[in-house]
């Protein structure tokens, strides 16, 4: 397979760019493997990659029911941060940006990663105190954090709205190292650099029931047929439990839910950050894509669902947020909005662990927060399937945290899985 | 939207109701074993299809509901209320 460069831009542009080859291939499936991924989502793709390129390994396939890259990670509005506060998530989310900043070159695919500052609005003394206290303790970890007072955010956002807003805004809490990325290319880029490692990506392959023997795995049932395996590791974000019980378990602290996205009409450059808004029960983010197009999501549809499709009220909240900040976008069109179904956990935080099935291992719960995840998330999972325990950065990311009181409740907004954006 | 049919109000928009969880949680007695507690606080089904769920219709009577719902089709097939005194009544009074 051609490893792009300028040269290889330069030569199939004198061709007509006729002569480029496939990105990856499309195998029959095997009859076995030593390790089966279900979901060619990022997060089983990146696992993929790693298992092949950190671990060595061979003899790997991800199954995907539809086609790659086909759920949340086409579907998500790309927003990168690390700036979370607790131990795990710190260490955990600034390993994957430390990650992003290289993703390009490690895996020779243009992921179009473009840092910029994510800019958390605060409206009270009472934010900035919260604020202050949240990105000291960031910076503890060697995360970048920063707050700007009033005339720095004018500045650097001259045209949100300074005058009239229900909610005066009074500052910013800032990462400077956050970003965006091109969800699409990320998928791709990770199929890419997995097959040609030796990973047989196989799509339109649903998995449909699993097969145990004595305690163990033996092989899944898919739409193409049976395939045996050694290991499995599920990472089939909105649809975890359903897998969970194709495998006879019953329960996970998980719940299905749906955010929706949006994109406008393609504008002239306006807004080069990711500027969040949450106060007084609106939740908003924004950002411009290099099309053009400003990106922007809220809350999810506030009920339990399957149907990857989004419901009125929510658009309506979300535009209104939109204006009340961003008063400059009252004319501008809405071009596309969808949803996504994703794993909303108990405490917000996901799972990526061991399970009552011994060669059966999870990856899930990632609620909106699993896009900027993905490169750590495949880091970690690849290195618990490969070494058959949970590298010490993760071992809360487990099943048990609950019973033990460790739940990882970066929002303390309680046991409710809708409330943890 | 989702219209939902409340015994008390009649038909009306989703937007009016607050989304309450899995109506088939039943939370154990006070001194049940931490198990038993860990499963009704943070184990769910998370049913794909009929599910039994509660809502609160907060900007109306503001009383529980269990409403049946496909969470694939968003369809509704039952709403009752959600304290079974008073769907008793309610469902006795029909003709
Ligand atoms: C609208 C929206 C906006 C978001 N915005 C952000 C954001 O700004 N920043 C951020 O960090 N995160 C964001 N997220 C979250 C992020 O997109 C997800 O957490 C992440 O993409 C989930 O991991 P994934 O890519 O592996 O999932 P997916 O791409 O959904 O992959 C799972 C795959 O499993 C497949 N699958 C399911 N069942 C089976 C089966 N039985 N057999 C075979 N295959 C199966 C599916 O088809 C799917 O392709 C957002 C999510 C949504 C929906
Ligand atoms: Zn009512």
């Amino acid at each position: 397979m051609t490893r792009y460069s300028a040269w290889s831009v330069f030569k199939n542009g004198l061709s007509g760019q006729n002569n480029w080859g496939r990105a990856w291939r499309d195998p029959e499936p095997a009859k076995k493997y030593d390790i089966v991924i279900v979901g060619a989502g990022l997060h089983g793709l990146a696992t993929a990659y790693y298992l092949a390129k950190n671990h060595g390994l061979k003899n790997i396939a991800v199954l995907e029911k539809g086609w790659l890259g086909g759920g949340n990670a086409g579907r998500n509005t790309t927003i990168v941060r690390s700036n979370y506060m607790m131990p795990v998530n710190r260490q955990f989310y600034e390993h994957s940006l430390k990650l992003w900043e290289n993703l390009s070159h490690e895996l020779n695919f243009n992921v179009m990663f473009s840092q910029r500052a994510h800019i958390s609005l605060l409206h009270s003394p009472a934010a900035r105190d919260a604020a202050a206290r949240r990105y000291n303790i960031m910076r503890l970890t060697g995360t970048d954090a920063e707050l700007w007072d009033l005339a720095t955010l004018q500045q650097e956002v001259p045209h949100l709205n300074y005058h009239n807003a229900r909610f005066p805004i009074t500052g910013a809490a800032v990462q400077r190292r956050a970003g965006t990325a091109r969800h699409d290319a990320v998928a791709w880029g990770y199929a890419r650099a997995a097959d040609q490692l030796g990973v047989d990506i196989i799509q339109n392959c649903e998995v449909t029931a699993v097969r145990r023997e004595h305690g163990r795995i033996i092989a899944l049932h898919t739409s193409r047929g049976e395939i045996e395996a050694t290991k499995i590791g599920f990472a089939v974000a909105g649809n975890s439990s359903r897998l969970w019980q194709m495998a006879g378990m019953e329960k996970l602290p998980i719940e299905s839910h749906k955010l929706q996205a949006f994109v406008s009409e393609p504008l002239k450059p306006l807004l080069d950050q990711v500027v969040v808004f949450g106060v007084g029960g609106a939740h908003f983010y924004i950002s411009q894509s290099d099309k053009g197009g400003m990106v922007f999501g809220g809350d999810l549809d506030w009920y339990k669902s399957y149907a990857q499709r989004g419901n009125l009220p929510i658009v309506q909240d979300t535009c209104e947020a939109a204006i009340s900040i961003l008063p400059c976008l009252g004319r501008v069109r809405l071009l596309r909005h969808w949803a996504g179904i994703m794993d909303m956990s108990m405490d917000g935080s996901p799972f990526i662990c061991k399970t009552p099935i011994e060669n059966l291992y999870l990856n899930a719960g990632w609620n909106y927060g699993g896009f900027k995840a993905s490169p750590a998330s495949g880091w970690y999972f690849a290195d618990l399937i490969a070494n058959d325990r949970p590298h010490p950065t993760i071992e809360n990311f487990s099943l048990q945290r609950f019973e033990q009181g460790i739940n990882i409740d970066e929002r303390g907004a309680g046991p409710d899985p809708k409330l943890h954006g | 939207m989702i219209r939902i049919n409340c015994p008390f109000c009649g038909e009306r928009d989703h937007s009016e109701f607050a989304y309450g969880g899995d109506a088939s949680v039943q939370y154990p007695a006070l001194d049940a074993s931490v198990e038993e507690w860990h499963d009704a606080v943070f184990m769910r089904e998370n049913i794909r299809g009929n599910q039994f769920e509660t809502w609160h219709h907060v900007n109306g009577c503001r009383m529980w509901l269990v409403v049946e719902r496909d969470t694939v089709t968003h369809q509704i097939h039952s709403v009752k209320a959600a304290h079974d005194g008073i769907a008793r009544v309610i469902e006795e009074r029909q003709p």
